[in-house]
C-alpha cells in the first residue's frame, strides 16, 4: 500500500498536477462539435438582419431553393406555424415598484420583425457550406426599416422598440434603504462622486458557437452536439420552452468546448433552429459560427453607464453608498440577462467595506443591439469597478493613501459573519491579510523611486488597486429561486466504482477550460485513497449524467466538487458496511483511511478495490444491501462562496504617444483551499488578461444606426501575450465555511479585480484625470494634454 | 461614410461631358454591370454583380437623380442592396468644371507637372462629396477598409476613364460624338441616355463601390 499512498500524495488535493486533458488539446486529439460528422450530414447556414430594426416584410425562397446543393430553407414563420416556442429569460426580476419585468418575445428566428444586426431569420440547408452560403446569398427578404434604438443613454426617450414595454425599460430594480442612505448622505462630512461607463465587451472564445442536431427517425430521438457550458438546461429549455422535443426525446452533448466565458451557458437561436430543421429535413445538420457571426450574435457582456456618491465622515469612514445605473440589455432578455446587473451586481456593492447605507437603482434597458449577458464575472466586475474606482477617488480626495483608507473601512476578521445592507451574508475572510501581501509584493513602498525613474523616460508611472469580493458558486436553490431564478442551483454528481477498482466520476458541471478532468478526479483520489491515474471525470452529456445545472458563476468545485464528496462519503459509508460483513464485524467498528477499510483496534484491513470486487460479485455479502457500488449525490449550496483580494495595478504611459502599458500586476487571491494550484495560478492569469482586455483595448462599439463597427479581431482588440507583463500571483487562505471542501470559486476573480486596479493606475499616472474603459493610446494622448 | 475627391481629366469640359455619355467609354471603365432600366427620367433600377474580397453578392440599386445642372453639377441618391452582404444608402455630389489658367498657376505642385502638358482652358475638374451608409456584413468586416477600398476603385475608373478620353479629346472629329446603343439594351439612344449612366456609374463607382469593397 505504500506505493499507493505516494501516488495519492502526488495528485491528491493541494498537488500541482499538470492538466490530464491538455494532452489531447495541445495535439489536436480534442474532440470539438466542428470535428463530429454525422453520416448523410447537412450543413446550415443563417440569413441574419443587417438592419438594426426593421420589419420583415417578406421572405421569398425560391431562388435558394434552385441553388444546386440546398435541400430546404427554413424561416421564422415556419417555426411560429409549427408551434415552436420563443427562448425564455430565465430570471424573473421584479422592479421596484413589484411589476415584473417586461419580456420582449424572443423568436428564435425572427418572424416578423428584426431587432438587432445579425438576428437570424432564415437557415439554408445543403449538403455543402458552400451551396449553404450561395443560397443564403440568394434569399430575397424585403425589410421596412424602422428607427433603431442604439444610444443608451438617450434609450429610455427615444421610440418605444416594442409595444408595451414605454421607455425601452424592462425593469426599474432597487436594493437597500432608500432612506437611510438619504439620511447618510445628510450627515456626510465628504461625499466622492463619480460617474463610470462600463465598456460593452464582446466575448471571443477560441471555439466559436457551433452544433450538430440529428434526429433518429426509428426512436424518434433527437441528438444536440453544442457548444454549452450546461448540456441540462439547454435541453429543460428547448424541451419545456421551446418545445423542440420532449425531454427525454432529446439528448444534449456539449463534447470539448473551446472556451466560453459565459457566452455559451445561453440557449441561442442557432442550436434551437439547428434541431428543429434537423427533425424537419430528417438529416442530420451541423451550424459552425463564423467569427464575423460571433461577433454579431454572442451574447455580449457589460455596457453599464453609472452615477455613484460615497459619502464619508470626517475621518473618512464610509458611511453611504448610491448608484445609480442603466444597464443595456440589448434587443432580448438573454437566458440569464435579467439577472447580471441586478443580483450578480447590486449585491456586491457593500465591496470589502463595511459601509452601513447602500442604495442601488437599475435600469434594464433595451436597445437594438446584441442581447448582453453573463461574461466572465458577469455583475460582479461592474460592481468593482464602481466601487474601487470611487473609494480610490476618494482617497485622492481626501489626500489620504489609498491603502490606508481602504483598510480603516475593511469588514475586520471578528466581524464575519457578516450581513450587507444589499442582501448578503459573507461567511468568512481576511480582506487585510491579502492587502498586505499585495503591498509587499508589488513593494509598494519604493513605488516613488519606481515614478522618478520613470519619468527620466518622458514616462508617467501610475499605481491603482483593487479591494474586490466577489458573490460566486451559485447559488443556493431556495435563495435563488426568492429571487427570481428559474432553476434551482445545485449541482449532481455520481461515483461509480467499477468491479476492477477503477473509477468513473460523473459531473453535471461541464469543463470547457477549467479543468475538472484534473481537479475532479484530484477530489475523488484524495476523498476515497483511489489512485488518480484509476479515476475518469465525465461531463457533458444528458445521455449520460444526472441532471446537472453546468458551468458558469465559478460554481464547478464549490457545487459540483462538493457533490462529489457528499457521494464518496456514501460509498465509504456503504463500502464500511460491505467490508465489516468482509472481516465480520459491525459497520461502526471500520474506518476508512487512504483506501483502507481497517477494522479497529486490529490489523485486519480491505482496499477499497476489494470492497468495490465484492460489492459486484457478491457471493458473501450483506444480506439487507444492494449489490455495487455506486452513489449520486446533489448539493444544493448553503451560501455563495466569497472569494475577496487585492489586485495591485502599476502602468507606464508614454508622454509623447499615450501608450499604455502594464508593468506590473500583483493578484492575491483568497480562493480558500486550494484542490491544484497550477490551475488557480491559469484561472487567474486569463482572468486578469481579460480584465486588462477590457481596461486597456477592448470596446464593442455600435454605429447611431446599429451597426456593429467594431465586427472583426481587426477592429476589436484583444489582448495578447505580449500586451501583458508577467503576472505575480498569490493567495491567502480563509476556508469557505459552508461546503465540505473549504473552497471558493477562482474562475472569474481575474477579470473582475483587474479592470479597477489598472484603470485607477491609468488615473494617477494621468494625474487623477478621470478617462473611460479602454484606456486607448488615443484617450489617454488626449487626456494629457487636458482635452 | 463620407468621402469627397478630385480628378483632373485632360479634355474640355464639352469633350468631357460628351465622353462621359459615351455608353461605349463608360461599359469599359466599369465592370460587373448586369442590367439598368430606367423607370422614369429621374429613376433608375441597376443590377451590378461585384466580388470584392469575402464578400460576393448582386447588389440591386435604386438610384434617383437630383439638382440635375447639366453640365456641371448633378446629385445621386441611391439606395442598395445586397441580400446576405448588406446594404448602402446614401448621396454623391458630381461637379464639372473648367480649369482656368489661375488654378494652374496657383494650383498644387504635385499636379503642375502634368497640369503644364495641357493647354490652360483644356483641362477639366471632376470632384465628388458622397455621404454614405452601410450596413450588415459589408458594415461589420469592411467598416476600417471601406474608405481606402473605395478611394481606390475611384481611382481605377477614373483612371480608365482619363485613359480612353484622352485618345478622344485629341484624335476624335468634332462630330464623333454619336451614341452607342450597344450597352445599355432598356436605355434609348440619345444623349439623355448617356447622361444618366454616367451618373449611374459615378454613383455605383464613388459610393456603392465603397460598399462593395471589403
Amino acid at each position: 500500500m505504500a506505493q499507493a499512498e505516494t501516488t495519492e500524495l502526488e495528485n491528491g488535493i493541494g498537488a500541482a498536477v499538470r492538466r490530464r486533458e491538455d494532452l489531447r488539446f495541445i495535439t489536436g486529439a480534442g474532440r470539438y462539435t466542428d470535428d463530429l460528422t454525422q453520416p448523410g450530414q447537412l450543413y446550415g447556414f443563417f440569413c441574419r438582419s443587417p438592419y438594426a430594426r426593421a420589419e420583415l416584410v417578406s421572405i421569398d425562397c425560391a431562388e435558394a431553393l434552385a441553388v444546386p446543393g440546398v435541400v430546404d430553407v427554413l424561416t421564422g414563420a415556419q417555426m411560429v406555424a409549427d408551434g415552436l416556442g420563443d427562448l425564455p429569460c430565465g430570471w424573473l426580476v421584479k422592479s421596484k415598484d413589484g411589476a415584473d419585468m417586461l419580456s420582449a418575445p424572443h423568436p428564435p428566428m425572427a418572424a416578423e420583425r428584426v431587432n438587432y444586426v445579425g438576428e437570424p431569420y432564415a437557415l439554408v440547408v445543403a449538403d455543402s457550406i458552400l451551396a449553404a452560403k450561395r443560397g443564403a446569398e440568394s434569399v430575397v427578404a424585403e425589410f421596412s426599416e424602422l428607427n433603431p434604438v442604439i444610444d443608451l443613454a438617450t434609450a429610455t426617450h427615444s421610440e418605444d422598440i416594442y409595444p408595451g414595454i414605454t421607455h425601452n425599460l424592462a425593469y426599474e430594480w432597487a436594493l437597500g434603504d432608500e432612506d437611510a442612505t438619504r439620511m447618510a448622505f445628510a450627515k456626510a462630512a465628504h461625499v466622492t462622486t463619480l460617474d463610470i461607463v462600463n465598456n460593452r465587451l464582446i466575448p471571443n472564445a477560441m471555439e466559436p458557437r457551433a452544433c450538430l442536431g440529428q434526429f433518429d427517425a426509428s426512436s424518434g430521438e433527437y441528438t444536440l452536439y453544442t457548444t454549452s457550458q450546461n448540456p441540462h438546461l439547454e435541453r429543460l429549455v428547448l424541451s419545456a420552452f421551446v418545445q423542440v422535443a420532449p425531454e427525454h426525446k432529446l439528448r444534449v452533448i456539449a463534447p470539448d468546448v473551446g472556451g466560453g466565458f459565459g457566452s455559451k451557458i445561453f440557449i441561442y437561436a442557432e442550436e434551437t433552429a439547428v434541431i428543429w430543421a434537423a427533425g424537419k429535413v430528417k438529416r442530420p445538420i451541423k451550424w459552425v459560427a463564423e467569427r464575423g457571426e460571433s461577433f454579431l450574435s454572442d451574447a455580449h457582456g457589460r455596457d453599464h453607464v453609472t452615477h455613484a456618491e460615497l459619502a464619508m465622515d470626517e475621518s473618512g469612514r464610509f458611511t453611504g453608498l448610491k448608484v445609480v445605473t442603466t444597464a443595456n440589455l440589448g434587443a432580448y432578455l438573454s437566458t440569464f440577462g435579467s439577472s447580471v446587473p441586478t443580483y450578480l451586481y447590486g449585491t456586491l456593492l457593500a465591496g470589502q467595506y463595511k459601509t452601513p447605507n447602500i442604495y442601488v437603482e437599475v435600469q434594464g434597458v433595451y436597445t437594438n443591439t446584441a442581447p448582453v449577458d453573463a461574461y466572465r464575472g458577469a455583475g460582479r466586475p461592474e460592481a468593482t469597478y464602481v466601487v474601487e474606482r470611487i473609494v480610490e477617488q476618494a482617497a485622492r480626495e481626501l489626500g489620504k493613501d489609498p491603502a490606508d483608507l481602504r483598510r480603516m473601512n475593511m469588514i475586520q476578521p471578528e466581524d464575519f459573519p457578516y450581513e450587507t445592507p444589499v442582501a448578503l451574508v459573507y461567511d468568512t475572510g481576511n480582506y487585510e491579510a491579502s492587502l498586505d501581501k499585495a503591498l509587499e509584493l508589488i513593494d509598494y513602498n519604493n513605488f516613488e523611486a519606481r515614478q522618478a525613474a520613470a519619468a527620466e523616460q518622458r514616462k508617467r508611472r501610475g499605481i491603482g488597486f483593487a479591494c474586490y469580493i466577489e458573490a460566486c458558486g451559485l447559488a443556493p436553490s431556495k435563495l435563488a429561486t426568492e429571487l427570481g431564478a428559474g432553476v434551482g442551483l445545485y449541482e449532481s454528481g455520481e461515483v461509480r466504482i467499477n468491479p476492477t477498482g477503477s473509477v468513473s466520476v460523473f459531473t453535471g458541471s461541464h469543463s470547457h477550460g477549467q479543468g475538472h478532468e484534473t481537479t475532479f478526479a484530484q477530489v475523488v483520489s484524495d476523498k476515497l485513497g483511489i489512485p488518480y491515474e484509476d479515476i475518469e471525470v465525465i461531463h457533458g452529456d444528458t445521455g449520460r449524467m444526472e441532471f446537472g445545472l453546468g458551468t458558469y458563476g465559478s460554481r464547478s468545485l464549490a457545487v459540483g466538487g462538493s457533490a462529489l464528496v457528499v457521494a464518496a462519503d456514501k460509498i465509504i459509508s456503504k463500502g464500511k458496511k460491505i467490508a465489516a460483513h468482509m472481516m465480520q464485524a459491525q459497520p461502526d467498528q471500520v474506518d476508512f483511511q487512504d483506501g483502507q477499510f481497517s477494522l479497529q483496534d486490529s490489523n485486519q484491513s480491505v482496499s477499497i478495490q476489494e470492497v468495490a470486487f465484492a460489492s459486484y460479485v457478491p457471493a458473501d455479502y450483506p444480506e439487507d444491501l444492494e449489490p455495487g457500488l455506486t452513489e449520486k449525490a446533489f448539493y444544493d449550496p448553503k451560501n455563495f462562496t466569497y472569494p475577496a483580494g487585492t489586485h495591485v495595478a502599476e502602468v507606464e504611459v508614454d508622454i509623447d504617444t499615450g501608450v499604455t502599458t502594464l508593468v506590473k500586476f500583483v493578484a492575491v487571491d483568497d480562493f480558500g483551499h486550494i484542490i491544484n494550484p497550477l490551475i488557480v495560478d491559469g484561472q487567474v492569469h486569463g482572468g486578469v488578461a481579460q480584465g486588462a482586455g477590457q481596461a486597456m483595448m477592448e470596446h464593442g462599439i455600435y454605429d447611431e444606426y446599429g451597426q456593429l463597427q467594431t465586427g472583426s479581431l481587426m477592429d476589436y482588440c484583444m489582448p495578447r501575450a505580449d500586451d501583458l507583463p508577467d503576472f505575480d500571483v498569490d493567495t491567502t487562505v480563509t476556508p469557505c465555511t459552508h461546503n465540505p471542501l473549504g473552497v471558493k470559486g477562482c474562475g472569474e476573480a481575474g477579470a473582475i479585480g483587474s479592470p479597477a486596479a489598472i484603470m485607477n493606475a491609468v488615473t494617477h499616472a494621468l494625474g487623477n484625470k478621470d478617462i473611460s474603459m479602454p484606456a486607448t493610446p488615443e484617450k489617454v494622448w488626449r487626456a494629457i494634454r487636458g482635452e | 461614410m463620407e468621402q469627397s475627391g478630385e480628378y483632373r481629366i485632360a479634355a474640355p469640359r464639352e469633350q468631357v461631358w460628351a465622353a462621359l455619355n459615351d455608353p461605349d467609354i463608360l461599359g469599359k471603365c466599369i465592370a460587373g454591370c448586369q442590367k439598368v432600366s430606367r423607370t422614369d427620367d429621374q429613376h433608375f433600377d441597376v443590377k451590378v454583380k461585384a466580388k470584392v474580397g469575402p464578400v460576393s453578392a448582386v447588389f440591386d440599386a435604386a438610384l434617383e437623380l437630383s439638382e440635375l445642372q447639366p453640365p456641371q453639377s448633378y446629385v445621386i441618391v441611391g439606395n442598395v442592396k445586397g441580400g446576405a452582404a448588406g446594404f448602402a444608402k446614401g448621396s454623391a455630389t458630381v461637379t464639372l468644371r473648367e480649369e482656368t489658367v489661375d488654378e494652374e498657376t496657383s494650383g498644387e505642385a504635385a499636379l503642375s507637372e502634368e497640369k503644364r502638358s495641357v493647354e490652360a482652358g483644356t483641362a477639366t475638374v471632376l470632384s465628388y462629396v458622397v455621404n454614405a451608409n452601410v450596413g450588415g456584413k459589408l458594415a461589420q468586416v469592411g467598416s476600417r477598409l471601406v474608405d481606402g477600398a473605395a478611394r481606390k476603385m475611384a481611382d481605377d475608373f477614373f483612371a480608365a476613364f482619363s485613359a480612353l478620353l484622352n485618345p478622344v479629346a485629341e484624335d476624335a472629329p468634332p462630330d464623333n460624338q454619336r451614341q452607342s446603343d450597344a450597352a445599355a439594351e432598356t436605355a434609348e439612344g440619345s444623349a439623355a441616355s448617356g447622361q444618366w449612366k454616367i451618373w449611374l456609374i459615378a454613383f455605383v463607382v464613388l459610393g456603392l463601390a465603397a460598399v462593395l469593397t471589403t
